[in-house]
C-alpha cells in the first residue's frame, strides 16, 4: 500500500516537525495565523527547529510560542521583559536564532524601555509584536496602541493617542522594520523569513485582530478594517537561494532586490507607488502619513545593511559559550598568585 | 550611649601600634591616594589596620573622612572616637575635634581658622601645608593632590613611621610610573623633614615595626567578589550602576581582559553588559543562566526591590544565577553611602508566593572572593538564584585580609545534560526528580537532540514543563523545590565558631562585616569576666551546627546592623524550639558596628539577668 510521503525541507524535515501544542487562544484569534506562518517560514528556511529559541513575555501573544516549534527551546518569561531574556540568552549560543514574541501591552506599555534598549543593543533576533490594540488576557482594556476614540465594552472611550511601534523601532535604530497583517498570511510568512535572515534585530509589528474584545468593523486592528484597507507597499518575497530567484521573471525596473547577510534574497516588486525601504526619511514620512490618514501600509518599511550586533562588540570564541569546557573558564593559579602579590 | 569621657589612656609612655586616625578632608580633593599610602605603610610595617572611607552621597565639595584603625592586637573594627585627627577641612574642623578624648592629637593645616575655646587636653600640631607647597615647583593643577602628601609626611614622622617604609609603599603603589612615585615621595619627604626639624613630639602615639603580615593582602570586598566571580568561571554579568555595588562589577571589567582570555582561542570567555535598569540587569542574567551560562548581577537594596519579580521566576522555573546584594541603608533611597545589614529578611523570601532562597554571607574580604566563585557552583548545582549578601563596609572599605586562596575544587556545572546524556535517558522531563534529591536534569538551548527542548514558564507546569493547573501537581512541584533547597544546606558554608578561652554559658551570634567588632567584643568581655562563644553565620537556611550552638548556650545575643533584628528573627523561626534563648541586639545608623557599643549592650543585659556571664 502506498502512503503519501510528506514534503521535506532542506534538512529533511516535514512541516509537522515544526508544529507545537494545540492553541488555547480564542478560535479565530489573529495570533493563531501568525503562529502558523512562523511554523511555515521556519520550515521553508530549512534549518532544524533546534536552531531556534522562542522567547516571550506575558499576555495572549506571549502564550503563542507554545503553539509552534515544539522542538525549539521556549521561555515564556515576565510581562514586558522578553527583550532582557534575549540580551542574556543571545550569548549562550550565538548560532541559535532567537524569535521573540510580544504584544502591544507587553511591548508598547510595560516593556517599552526594554524594547528600545534591545534595539539599541542590536541583539540579533526576530522580534514579533502581535498587535491587537487591546489587552486580551485581562479581558479587553485599552493598550498603548489602541486608536484614539476607540470604544470598548467595559472601558468607554480611549482618550489617548496610540504609539506606532514601527516608528518607535525606527527611531531607536532598528535595521529591519516591517508591518504586517495577520490576515495577509502570504506576505507575513515572507516577512518572517526575511526577518530571520537579517543579522541584527528585525522588528515586525503584526496587526492581529482580537476577535473577542477589539474586532468591531471600525477598529483599526479588526479583520474588516484590515481586509478593506491593507495597502501593501510592494509585493514582497523571500528566496533561499539565487537559483530560486532566477526561476522567476521580473521586468527590468519593476523590482528591488536585496541580498541578506545569510546569503538569501528578498525581492520587492513595485506596486502603485515605488517605495524605497532603504530611505530612512521616506520611512518616517510613510509612518507619519499612515497615522494621519489611517493608511494601513504593510511590508518592509525600513531596511539597512547589517550593523554590528551586540555579539560583534565582544571578541567571543566561535563555539557556543554554553558548551565551553570548565577548564577554559578558570584563570590559572599563577594569575591568582600575581593578584595576591599586587594587592597592597 | 557612648561617653567620650570614659575613654582614658592608661599608664604613661608611648602607646604603640594602637590608635585610630581620622583624616578629615573635602571629597573630590584627591586625598584617597595619600590616605591609602599612609594606610598601606602601616600594613607594610606589619601592623593590622583597616581603612574606612566615610563619604557623603555627593561627588565633590562635601566633607569626607578616611578612618584608619591600627591595632597590634588585630582589632580593626570601627571605634566611636578618634585618637588622632588630621584636619584639612575648615567646615568640619571644630566638630572633628569633639571625637577626641583627653590625650588625643590634632594635626591641622595651619591655614584653617582655629576655633575658640580649644580643648586644653589635646595636643595640637599645626602643619604649614601652604607654606611648604610654595617652596616646591609642583604644577598648579597638582597642588591639592600634593598637599595631601605633605600631611602624610608630617603625620608619619610624628608617629615615627620610618621614611624607608613610606618610600617602599609609594614606589609600590605607583609601580607602573616611577616618575609619579618620585614626585609623591619627594612631597612626603618634604613634610617628613619639616616635622623632624620643627615639631616637638608631645603625644604618646607611636608605631613600631612588627614582623611582616606575610599571608595578608589589602583590598576591599567588592574587588574580591568581582575577582571571585571571574575565577569562578562567570560567563555573563549584566548590571546597572548603584552605590555601593558598582565597584564589584568594575573590578570584573578591570580584570576580565587579562584573566578571562580563552587559553585555546585567545578570545574572551566572559561578557559584562551594562543595561538600562535593574529589571533588565536581572532579566538578562536570567536569560543567560537559562541559556547555560554562569551568570550573575550585582546590586544593592533598591535594585533588589526592582529585581524581585524575576527572582521569583528564576526560583520557580529553576534557573541558576548569582545576585550580589551589597547592602546600603534602607528603606527607600535611604543612606546610599552608608552601611547596613537590613536586606536579610527581604532576600530570604524574596518574591510573591512561597519562595525561600539560599543566602551566602561573607564576613571577610577573603570570603567575598571565595563566595564569589562558590556561589556560581551552588547556583548551577541547585538551579536557583543564589544571593551573596555583602555590605558597603565590607564591599567598599579597605581591609587587611588573608590572601585569596585558589578554588579547591573544579567548577561545578550542575546537572546540565547534552545530546549524549539525553540519549542514555529513557524518560526525561525538565522538572523530573530522576535522582531523588529534588534536583532535576537540565537541558539548555543549542542542544540538538529533538528531545531536548522544553517550554520554560513561570506558570504552573508539570515535570515536562507543560502548563498545568492541577492542585496536586502544583503542591508537588513547589514541594520538590523546597526539598531541593533543604537538601542543599549541608553543602553551604557553615558557621565559624570562635570559642571563649573558658567554658562559656552565653553565645554571641553575628554575620557579615561586623566580625572584627564582635571578635573585639568577645575578647574584651572576657577581660571583664564575661565569657562568650561567638558564632558567625555564613549562610542561610540555618544548619544543625547553628542549632546545636544555640541549644548549648543559656542565651545567645544576636548582634546586627538593622532596626528589627532580622537575623534574630530568622533564627527564632528556624530554631524555634530554642527561640527564647535568642536575644536581639540591633541598631542602625549607617556606621559600622563598634565593640564599645556591643559590649555596653551585652553588659547591660547580663547585669539584668544577674549573670557574671558564666
Amino acid at each position: 500500500m502506498e502512503t503519501k510521503t510528506a514534503e521535506l525541507n532542506l534538512c529533511g524535515l516535514a512541516l509537522s516537525d515544526y508544529k507545537g501544542k494545540p492553541s488555547t487562544l480564542c478560535p479565530g484569534c489573529g495570533h493563531n495565523s501568525i503562529s502558523a506562518q512562523v511554523q511555515n517560514a521556519v520550515w521553508e528556511l530549512g534549518l532544524p527547529p533546534e536552531r531556534y529559541v522562542k522567547l516571550s513575555g506575558i499576555g495572549c501573544s506571549s502564550k503563542s510560542p507554545n503553539y509552534f516549534l515544539d522542538r525549539s527551546f521556549g521561555f515564556n518569561g515576565l510581562h514586558g521583559r522578553m527583550p532582557t531574556l534575549a540580551s542574556g540568552a543571545c550569548f549562550a549560543d550565538a548560532s541559535i536564532h532567537i524569535i521573540g514574541f510580544s504584544g502591544d501591552g507587553d511591548t508598547a506599555s510595560i516593556g517599552m524601555g526594554h524594547f528600545k534598549h534591545v534595539i539599541r543593543r542590536n541583539v540579533p533576533m526576530t522580534y514579533i509584536i502581535e498587535n491587537n490594540g487591546c489587552y486580551g488576557l485581562t479581558k479587553g482594556q485599552f493598550s498603548a496602541t489602541s486608536d484614539q476614540g476607540l470604544v470598548l465594552k467595559h472601558q468607554g472611550v480611549n482618550m489617548l493617542p496610540p504609539l506606532d511601534m514601527c516608528m518607535e523601532a525606527l527611531i531607536s535604530g532598528a535595521t529591519f522594520v516591517a508591518r504586517a497583517y495577520s490576515g495577509d498570511t502570504k506576505q507575513l510568512k515572507e516577512l518572517i523569513k526575511a526577518a530571520i535572515s537579517q543579522r541584527g534585530i528585525a522588528i515586525i509589528d503584526v496587526i492581529s485582530p482580537c476577535v473577542t474584545f477589539n474586532n468591531q468593523d471600525e477598529a483599526l486592528q479588526s479583520y474588516t478594517w484590515g481586509r478593506e484597507n491593507e495597502a501593501p507597499l510592494h509585493d514582497f518575497k523571500h528566496y533561499n537561494t539565487r537559483e530560486e530567484l532566477e526561476g522567476e521573471e521580473f521586468a527590468p525596473g519593476t523590482f528591488r532586490e536585496i541580498k541578506m547577510d545569510n546569503g538569501t534574497y528578498i525581492v520587492m516588486k513595485k506596486l502603485e507607488k515605488d517605495y524605497d525601504p532603504t530611505d530612512r526619511n521616506a520611512a518616517l514620512d510613510l509612518l507619519t502619513e499612515s497615522y494621519k490618514n489611517k493608511y494601513f501600509a504593510t511590508g518592509l518599511i525600513y531596511f539597512s545593511e547589517a550593523q554590528e550586533t551586540i555579539q560583534d562588540l565582544y571578541n567571543l570564541p566561535d563555539e557556543p559559550m554554553n558548551r565551553m569546557a570548565s577548564e577554559r573558564l578558570r584563570p590559572t593559579k599563577a594569575m591568582l598568585d600575581e593578584i595576591n602579590r599586587s594587592l597592597y | 550611649m557612648f561617653d567620650l569621657n570614659k575613654i582614658t589612656y592608661e599608664g604613661e609612655g608611648p602607646i604603640v601600634n594602637e590608635f585610630c586616625i581620622s583624616i578629615c578632608t573635602v571629597n573630590g580633593s584627591g586625598s584617597a591616594t595619600a590616605n591609602n599610602i599612609l594606610y598601606q605603610t602601616l600594613f607594610h610595617m606589619g601592623i593590622p589596620t583597616a581603612g574606612k572611607n566615610i563619604f557623603p552621597s555627593n561627588i565633590k565639595g562635601l566633607p569626607t573622612w578616611f578612618v584608619i584603625r591600627a591595632s597590634q592586637k588585630g582589632y580593626t573594627g570601627r571605634l566611636p572616637y578618634d585618637d588622632i585627627v588630621v584636619a584639612m577641612n575648615q567646615v568640619t574642623f571644630e566638630k572633628d575635634m569633639t571625637y577626641l578624648p583627653s590625650g588625643g592629637v590634632v594635626f591641622y593645616a595651619d591655614n584653617l581658622n582655629l576655633p575658640e575655646n580649644l580643648n586644653p587636653n589635646l595636643t595640637y600640631y599645626p602643619m604649614p601645608i601652604k607654606e611648604l607647597i610654595k617652596k616646591t615647583d609642583v604644577p598648579r593643577k597638582l597642588v591639592t593632590f600634593m598637599e595631601n602628601m605633605l600631611y602624610v609626611g608630617i603625620v608619619s614622622q610624628v608617629l615615627r613611621i620610618p621614611l624607608d617604609d613610606l618610600h617602599f609603599t609609594i614606589y609600590n603603589h605607583f609601580s607602573n610610573n616611577p616618575k609619579i612615585a618620585e614626585s609623591n615621595f619627594n612631597m612626603v619627604k618634604l613634610g617628613y623633614e619639616y616635622a623632624a626639624e620643627n615639631i616637638e613630639k608631645k603625644d604618646r602615639f607611636e608605631t613600631k615595626k612588627l614582623p611582616p603580615l606575610e599571608d595578608y593582602i589589602i583590598t576591599d570586598g567588592n574587588n574580591a567578589g568581582g575577582l571571585g566571580a571571574l575565577f569562578g568561571g562567570a560567563q555573563y554579568c549584566s548590571w546597572y550602576p548603584i552605590t555601593p555595588a558598582t565597584s564589584l562589577v568594575e573590578a570584573m571589567i578591570g580584570q576580565v581582559d587579562r584573566l578571562r582570555r580563552d587559553p585555546v582561542t585567545g578570545k574572551t570567555t566572559c561578557v559584562i553588559l551594562q543595561v538600562e535598569d535593574e529589571l533588565a540587569a536581572v532579566g538578562a542574567a536570567v536569560g543567560a543562566g537559562w541559556g547555560g551560562l554562569r551568570s550573575l548581577t550585582a546590586t544593592s537594596g533598591p535594585g533588589i526591590s526592582l529585581m524581585t519579580e524575576n527572582i521569583g521566576l528564576a526560583y520557580f522555573a529553576e534557573i541558576p544565577l548569582v545576585v550580589w546584594d551589597v547592602q546600603r541603608v534602607g528603606p527607600s533611597t535611604g543612606l546610599p553611602t552608608r552601611t547596613a545589614q537590613g536586606d536579610l529578611s527581604m532576600l530570604y523570601s524574596l518574591g510573591h508566593g512561597d519562595t525561600s532562597h539560599i543566602i551566602l554571607i561573607p564576613g571577610t574580604v577573603t570570603e567575598c572572593f571565595e563566595f564569589g566563585w562558590r556561589s556560581l557552583d551552588l547556583a548551577d548545582r541547585y538551579q536557583t538564584p543564589i544571593f551573596v549578601l555583602s555590605d558597603l563596609d565590607l564591599g567598599m572599605n579597605q581591609w587587611v585580609t588573608k590572601k585569596f586562596e585558589y578554588p579547591n575544587k573544579p567548577i561545578d556545572r550542575g546537572r546540565v545534560i547534552w545530546e549524549k546524556e539525553l540519549e542514555e535517558l529513557e524518560v526525561w522531563g525538565r522538572y523530573m526528580d530522576i535522582d531523588g534529591d529534588g534536583i532535576p536534569r537540565r537541558t539548555v538551548m543549542g542542544n540538538q537532540s529533538p528531545r531536548a527542548a522544553y517550554f520554560t514558564r513561570g506558570t504552573g507546569h508539570d515535570v515536562y514543563g507543560n502548563y498545568n493547573e492541577d492542585p496536586r501537581n502544583w503542591s508537588d512541584m513547589l514541594g520538590r523545590i523546597g526539598k531541593k533547597l533543604q537538601l542543599a544546606i549541608p553543602y553551604l558554608p557553615g558557621p565559624i565558631i570562635r570559642k571563649a578561652r573558658e567554658d562559656a554559658d552565653i553565645g554571641i551570634i553575628g554575620m557579615g562585616s561586623t566580625d572584627d567588632a564582635i571578635r573585639e567584643t568577645q575578647d574584651k568581655l572576657a577581660e571583664m569576666g564575661i565569657h562568650a562563644d561567638y558564632m558567625r553565620i555564613r549562610s542561610l537556611p540555618s544548619n544543625t551546627t547553628e542549632r546545636e550552638f544555640i541549644a548549648s548556650h543559656s542565651r545567645c545575643y544576636v548582634l546586627e546592623l538593622n532596626r528589627d533584628g532580622q537575623l534574630c528573627d530568622v533564627l527564632s523561626s528556624e530554631v524555634s524550639e530554642y527561640s527564647e534563648k535568642l536575644i536581639s541586639i540591633s541598631d542602625i545608623g549607617g556606621m559600622p558596628m563598634t565593640a564599645i557599643w556591643a559590649i555596653e549592650e551585652i553588659v547591660k543585659r547580663e547585669r539584668k539577668v544577674g549573670g557574671s556571664g558564666n
